[in-house]
């Protein structure tokens, strides 16, 4: 029987990691896989906010996740056509506590976001809900929910269609 | 075609106006040349002759719902706060001490009688009225409030369902002339409501692109654009929407005088006839939101509101309604614009409006399905208006076929540039 919080910081990290690496790489399909089936993927303005009834930048549910990541696949997403070149770090990684079963990890990401309207600079703090589902050798990890609360989330910000 | 001297024709000063003369040589009933979107005198007169001199939106009324409370606005690149006082009684103020200048409010929103400059602590009403000003034997005593000025207080506020507009000129026509046709356009937009009313209380996704406002103006009212700036998500949500702006449609694009423009997609929402099926929304998900619009305008017309929906209409500068979003053009300068966004939202209709953000944001803002590729196209034409050939934009889709209505307004096919040409015939009688 695994624990929740049987997901140890090296563990969290790696998985953080390679999320990151995926996302910069626009590896669609790979990044999909790793939300469970219930996740959210949440950019708010405003982190106090009720999402249900206040704007967001992205608030998505898995089926929404599906469609951007269907909409990029499209070749037709002309804000990303062509891809935003991207490096991202992350730092600062906690384990925050456990929600239900899952493990809350946070931590800080900062993008470097080049397009030919020039270079774009994206600082947030990241909260993600990392969830042990079976699989593998003793079990994989995915996230059950990300969001990102950006530096500058209530700004004006620029076009940012690619996955945060 | 003929090359304007962009670099030359400059204002001077012995009293010939050789920039409207330019302008004027700029936009043409077919086609507007590339720098009426880059050049900074250009811009510049925009600011004085638009948006200081007529009706701007500037906010809702149901951002400021009780006495004292205030919201930070904007008039294009000013900054100004819209305040409600203690009768009632709304104003647009200049951010902006009366003192040595500071800004006064630095808070996004809140509730107070007062605004206290950080500076010299000069305070001032949230009417504008300096209230005091620390120790003032240096001014003569407190006496000396009648002679010092308060805060600058925008001539001109009015509101027309709630949208408060306002008019940095003492005098001019009133906002029900400004909107002309425009104002029933927003009474279709109230009427979609049981209770009459619209509120904006969402909050705001702002959007900032590198591209002169206009092409954002232009864009707004332009049908078509949708099927190929939008086909990627079209494609795969199985959206109706790319059907409204075809060549088949029975939507009409619209000019509603005065600069404002509308897709009138009601026609098409009529010949297939499903109750808001112009929101994606099934009856059967939102059972609260139409039992209280049939209790308040009965089955029939309730019905027909629903089928009818939402307009789709471009108010001049600045106020964008697009069905379940309302957007407020901001300009920053020449080539910088912020769409600010929110959500519609009805009052009394709690399960449609939950439906409606989750909706917008989808669609909206930075990262949204679509316009995030709206933006993408403001710029890259910004990008190439800067390129020396061939200098000029063409307006003349639909020219041949464009007829007037029974109201006697211009209307083309959906997917005409009716909207563009009335935008421009407007813009060179402010601009020149």
């Amino acid at each position: 029987m695994t624990t929740a919080l049987a997901i140890g910081l090296r563990e969290a990290e790696q998985f953080l990691y390679r999320e990151a690496r995926l996302a910069d790489a626009f590896a669609l399909e790979e990044w999909e896989a790793l939300w469970t089936d219930d996740a959210v993927y949440h950019v708010p303005v405003d982190p106090d906010a009720d999402p249900r009834t206040h704007m967001s930048i992205v608030f998505d549910n898995r089926g929404r996740i599906a469609t951007r990541i269907k909409q990029l696949q499209t070749g037709r997403r002309h804000s990303q056509r062509p891809p935003s070149r991207l490096c991202r770090s992350v730092t600062n990684v906690e384990i925050l506590g456990a929600e239900g079963g899952d493990t809350v990890v946070g931590s800080v990401v900062q993008v470097l976001e080049s397009r030919d309207r020039g270079t774009t600079w994206w600082v947030g703090r990241v909260t993600h809900r990392l969830r042990r589902v079976p699989g593998g050798d003793g079990g994989e990890l995915r996230m059950a929910a990300k969001t990102v609360v950006l530096v500058d989330s209530d700004r004006p910000l620029p076009t940012m269609s690619f996955l945060l | 075609m003929t090359a304007v001297d962009v670099d030359h024709a400059r204002t001077d000063h012995a009293g010939t106006d050789a920039l409207a003369d330019r302008i004027r040589s700029l936009v043409l009933p077919d086609r507007v040349h590339g720098s009426i979107y880059t050049d900074p005198d250009v811009y510049a007169r925009e600011l004085e002759r638009i948006w200081y001199a007529t009706w701007v939106y500037v906010g809702h009324a149901s951002e400021v719902p009780e006495p004292n409370d205030y919201v930070r606005k904007t008039i294009g690149p000013q900054q100004v706060v819209m305040t409600r006082d203690k009768t009632g009684a709304i104003h647009v103020l200049h951010n902006r001490c009366s003192h040595r200048g500071n800004l006064v409010c630095d808070a996004e929103r809140g509730n107070a009688g007062s605004f206290r400059c950080p500076y010299h602590g000069w305070t001032f009403a949230n009417t504008g009225d300096l209230l005091g000003f620390p120790f003032n034997q240096g001014y003569g005593g407190s006496r000396a409030r009648a002679e010092l000025p308060g805060l600058g207080v925008v001539p001109r506020v009015e509101a027309y369902r709630g949208f408060v507009f306002a008019s940095l000129a003492p005098d001019g026509p009133t906002l029900r002339e400004h909107l002309g046709a425009a104002a029933e356009r927003l009474d279709r937009l109230c009427r979609l409501s049981p209770s009459g009313e619209v509120e904006l209380t969402a909050g705001w996704v702002k959007h900032e692109v590198t591209a002169n406002w206009k092409m954002l103006v232009e864009n707004e009212t332009d049908g078509y654009h949708p099927q190929f700036v939008h086909s990627s998500i079209f494609s795969i949500s199985g959206s109706g929407i790319g059907a409204l702006y075809s060549d088949k449609s029975t939507a009409v694009t619209r000019a509603l005088g005065g600069g404002h423009t509308e897709n009138d997609l009601s026609p098409e929402f009529r010949r297939l006839g499903v109750p808001m099926g112009w929101a994606g929304t099934p009856e059967a998900k939102i059972p609260d939101y139409v039992a209280a619009m049939r209790a308040a305008y009965g089955t029939e017309t309730a019905d027909e509101i629903m089928i009818d929906g939402s307009p789709h209409v471009m108010i001049f500068p600045n106020l964008f309604v697009a069905e379940i979003q309302l957007f407020q053009i901001q300009p920053l300068a020449v080539d910088r614009t912020v769409q600010h966004v929110t959500a519609i939202q009805f009052k009394g209709a709690p399960d449609l409006n939950r439906r409606l953000v989750t909706q917008c944001v989808g669609s909206v803002g930075p990262a949204g399905m679509l316009l995030a590729d709206d933006a993408e196209m403001y710029e890259r034409n910004q990008r190439g208006v800067a390129q020396r050939q061939p200098e000029w934009l063409d307006l003349t889709r639909g020219v041949h076929r464009e007829r007037v209505d029974d109201d006697g307004h211009t209307i083309g096919t959906a997917t005409d540039e009716t909207s563009m040409r009335a935008m421009w015939r407007h813009y060179r009688e402010l601009m020149t």
